[in-house]
């Protein structure tokens, strides 16, 4: 079963292929079925190899498949070669699992679009480059996947081109998680050059034989690494670019910004966590990078009035937990938030998704409200999915791999209190904000009337990722309440197992204990300020304090105006300063002497016989004069 | 070598020279060539080469020299040409051929001074030795001015023949012929003249 | 340096004036005063060869003045004047 490992990224690229050149010409159910069916083939696939694996496991743990040497210079051999353990199984099936159910939704949501088969290709070249990423062997193939995911992010974004502030969302996206991309790359020369392979198994033995730690190579590698990460998986300081890329249609929002493609970061450091452990400042600036950036995305979330942006803000925090989960070293418990925060990210976009089609595209939450009895099934999606982003506890998803995630952050060795505390703030915050969104649009009165309601093929994605918010995290429970490791176990072949070593005043149960009060206090709070007395809150963001934290948290903490400031305006300037660009000149001006000469030459030929007999004349006086005087 | 003759035909020939090239008339400058030609076959047969003598005389002053005055007359400019010639021969257009020349004239008296240019013997070349040397090491000499001249008659026939002119005055020709005896009294083709008049 | 002085003198008048026939009349200059180089050098030698250059000169001149000739009717014919710089067509 595992030789079909090569269709499972082939497939979707096939069909992209496919969509791209004769997508325009076919019918729109064609079109769906040849898209949506693609990554149907995927997730069998995929299922069939977890199967496989689950039911008699390769030896090692691993299985290799390579299908050809890429580049063959000296040392430097990449293979376009494909590598499954546990940690890339899991991510393959998560990936394709929700690229299908993303892909059936759009079949629907997309349907009055004109650009339908285009968005297909797109999603479809998506996904073949996510799993390429995901199931590499090396980090060349990888790279070459992570920029495939970038470049689809930047076609969906700007999806609809028309709009020229799409098509800069777009550019904006591209541009700053390039920032990240070039860090990357630098730290693969680093990698190459001292360790002479890019062979990610390879790679990870080389570094942990020959790099103490921490060596200054070893920081500086994993520090490229890093800002790779942050880059692609929208942290600080580059996560100015996932609010605006919610230009997008929603279901790029749902499957890129959402589930998968944002989380690349955070395979990436997984992948390459030997390097991180042998990099602890490294792997703390991976802690002290997810703290932060829950708190300031969790804050901005709070404020804004777009439906998406709250969502978009929320992933931005919620990956801060998964890099927190990394940086104190609990690596499946990231790679467990990764896939419960993949379904529930994804329901609250399909859902948002339906609300925003519903009353006309509108997406301010300020314009919403009561929506209760008429779209049901977004109310009770939004009610799930929010749940389980904030944590529920016991029945939903996200409460198990976030206690998981806190609760490591307490105890691991290279954990603090301070950054469990931030943990529990984040839970505050999360509740807060998800549940404001919930009561401002689904509670109070009506707005706007609801235009169209959803069909099966929305319907079905939706109860299937609810269902999947809810049990997804009984794959793994805390001692007090079963003891199920059978993620961490699975996992436990690819990732090491955390040494739980401060378990001092705290015992899992009491963090999460603490961590559900959090949620409770969050729950009530917005309860109280957005269903009872609505006039409270307003009162509170009237007043002088209210309003400035208001304006800087809308802003996301100023960055867009730090940036601008500190970067975009010097090179405006010196382009500006380059307008007649006079480095260029040289070259021009080669060009122009060339022309002169021409121009020159031209009026010899004048067609004058007096003229040349004169030119003829004075070039034998010239000459006999040479021959008398040299 | 008579130097004194050779010094009166040298400036004869110099003098002569400088005034076709000044001359506005093409019949008196052509007038002058055939002076200046004259006087250098004097100097030739000063040098002891009686024959190249006569045969400076013979075709170039008789016959190429007669050849254009011929075609002078023939294009037959009139007065208002040598006008028009005047006006185009201004004393600044002189400036720079005269200098050119004088910058020869410089180069090649500096060649004579440098080099050792010993008198000569006044020896005689006849003609029975020219003759001889045409007949015998410069005989591949003489059959390709044969080809050239040959080639000169074609061309210069060709290119001297040009196609009559379009009668301008067929309406005019042929309403002279309705009226006067049609076989005898046609105008002639390419004459602009109509027939009959003076 | 008889020579040199009448080829000096046929370079200017070939340079100074602009009705063709001149132009060719001071062609005809330059060529006899190169033949009269050729005979003067011949005479010094007391050799044969510089009168029989002079002839072959002279047959060339001859042909050359018949097809120039030739060919200044036909420019006189097409253009209408004797003008060298009128018949400046190709130009450019």
């Amino acid at each position: 079963m595992f030789e079909l490992l090569f269709l499972v990224p082939v497939i979707p690229f096939a069909s992209f292929l496919w969509l791209a050149t004769l997508g325009p010409r076919s019918s729109r159910r064609m079109v769906a079925v040849v898209g949506v069916g693609s990554i149907a083939a995927c997730t069998v696939i995929s299922l069939l190899i977890t199967g496989s694996y689950l039911a008699s496991p390769p030896a090692g743990g691993s299985y290799t498949q390579v299908l050809w040497t890429w580049i063959a210079v000296g040392r430097f051999t990449p293979q376009v070669a494909f590598y499954l353990d546990a940690l890339s199984l899991i991510m393959m099936l998560v990936v394709s699992f929700v690229s299908f159910i993303i892909h059936l939704y759009s079949a629907e949501f997309m349907l009055e679009d004109e650009g339908y088969s285009r968005f297909f290709a797109y999603m479809n070249l998506f996904v073949a480059s996510m799993i390429t990423l995901v199931l590499a062997n090396n980090l060349l193939l990888l790279y070459l996947g992570w920029e495939g995911v970038g470049l689809c992010s930047y076609l969906l974004i700007g999806f609809w081109y028309q709009d020229s502030a799409n098509g800069a969302a777009a550019q904006k996206a591209f541009i700053v998680t390039r920032v990240g991309d070039t860090a990357f790359a630098i730290g693969l020369f680093l990698l190459f050059t001292h360790l002479g392979t890019l062979d990610i198994q390879e790679l990870m033995h080389r570094a942990a034989q020959q790099w103490a730690v921490g060596s200054a190579l070893a920081i500086a590698a994993a520090a490229l690494l890093l800002g790779g990460a942050v880059g692609k998986s929208a942290q600080l300081p580059l996560q100015t670019w996932l609010p605006d890329a919610m230009a997008g249609p929603t279901p790029t929002s749902a499957l890129i910004h959402a589930a998968t493609m944002v989380t690349a970061g955070v395979y990436l450091i997984a992948r390459t966590h030997v390097l991180f452990s042998l990099a602890p400042p490294a792997q703390f600036a991976v802690a002290i990078v997810g703290a932060a950036t829950l708190l300031l995305a969790g804050c901005s979330a709070l404020v804004q009035s777009d439906i998406k942006r709250v969502l978009a803000y929320s992933t931005i925090s919620q990956i801060g937990y998964m890099f927190l989960a990394l940086g104190v070293g609990a690596w499946s418990a990231a790679i467990f938030h990764l896939m419960t925060h993949a379904f529930f990210k994804a329901l609250l976009f399909l859902v948002a998704g339906i609300v925003i089609q519903a009353l006309h595209h509108e997406h301010d939450v300020f314009k919403m409200g009561g929506l209760r009895k008429d779209l049901p099934y977004a109310f009770w999606g939004f009610v799930i999915g929010g749940s389980a982003l904030g944590g529920l506890p016991l029945i939903t998803a996200g409460f198990y791999s976030k206690d998981l995630i806190l609760w490591q952050a307490w105890s691991s060795a290279q954990g603090s209190e301070a950054l469990w505390a931030a943990g529990i703030i984040g839970v505050l915050l999360t509740s807060l904000y998800i549940y404001r969104l919930i009561f401002l649009v689904f509670y109070g009165d009506k707005k706007m009337e609801v235009a169209h309601r959803p069909g099966w093929q929305i319907k079905v994605p939706v109860v299937v990722l609810s269902v999947l918010a809810i049990i997804g995290g009984f794959v793994n429970l805390p001692p007090g309440l079963g003891n199920v490791r059978a993620f961490t176990n699975l996992l436990s072949s690819a990732l090491p197992a955390i040494a739980e070593t401060r378990a001092s005043a705290m015992s899992e149960g009491l963090s999460a204990g603490i961590s559900a009060a959090a949620f409770a206090i969050g729950l009530l709070a917005a309860y109280v300020l957005f269903v009872r007395r609505r006039t409270v809150s307003q009162k509170l963001a009237s007043t002088a304090l209210g309003r400035a934290l208001h304006r800087f948290w809308f802003a996301d903490w100023g960055m867009d105006w730090l940036y601008d400031r500190a970067f975009v305006r010097p090179v405006i300037w010196f382009t500006n300063i380059d307008r007649k660009d006079f480095i260029d000149s040289f070259y021009s001006g080669l060009a122009h002497l060339s022309e002169f000469s021409w121009r020159a030459l031209r009026t010899t030929e004048n067609g004058r016989v007096r003229w040349y007999a004169a030119w003829i004349t004075a070039g034998a006086v010239i000459f006999v004069a040479l021959v008398l005087w040299t | 070598m008579n130097v004194i003759a050779f010094y009166i035909a040298a400036a004869i020939a110099i003098v002569t020279t400088l005034l076709v090239i000044t001359r506005k008339n093409a019949v008196q400058a052509l007038l002058y060539l055939a002076l200046s030609l004259i006087s250098v076959a004097v100097v030739f047969f000063d040098l002891g080469a009686p024959f190249v003598a006569a045969l400076e005389v013979i075709i170039y002053a008789g016959s190429i020299i007669v050849l254009f005055i011929f075609v002078v007359m023939m294009l037959n400019l009139g007065k208002r040409a040598t006008l028009a010639e005047g006006r185009l021969l201004q004393p600044r257009m002189w400036i720079g051929p005269t200098i050119f020349a004088a910058i020869l004239i410089g180069e090649v008296a500096y060649l004579l001074a440098r080099g050792n240019a010993t008198a000569a013997a006044a020896h005689l070349v006849s003609p029975k030795e020219v003759g001889m040397a045409l007949y015998g090491p410069y005989l591949i000499g003489v059959e390709l001015s044969s080809f050239l001249l040959m080639s000169a008659l074609v061309g210069a026939y060709h290119l001297g023949w040009h196609k009559q002119p379009k009668p301008e005055t067929e309406d005019v020709g042929r309403e002279y012929s309705t009226r006067i005896d049609a076989g005898r009294d046609t105008v002639r083709a390419g004459s602009s003249r109509p027939a009959g008049a003076p | 340096m008889l020579a040199g002085i009448l080829f000096a003198l046929g370079v200017a008048g070939l340079l100074v004036r602009r009705n063709l026939v001149f132009i060719l009349m001071s062609i005809e200059i330059m060529l006899n005063a190169a033949g009269l180089a050729f005979v003067t050098a011949g005479a010094r030698w007391a050799q044969a060869d510089g009168q029989v250059m002079f002839i072959f000169i002279l047959a060339m001149a001859a042909s050359e003045v018949s097809v120039g000739l030739a060919l200044v009717l036909q420019l006189y014919h097409q253009n209408r004047s004797l003008d060298a710089d009128e018949a400046s067509e190709m130009r450019g």
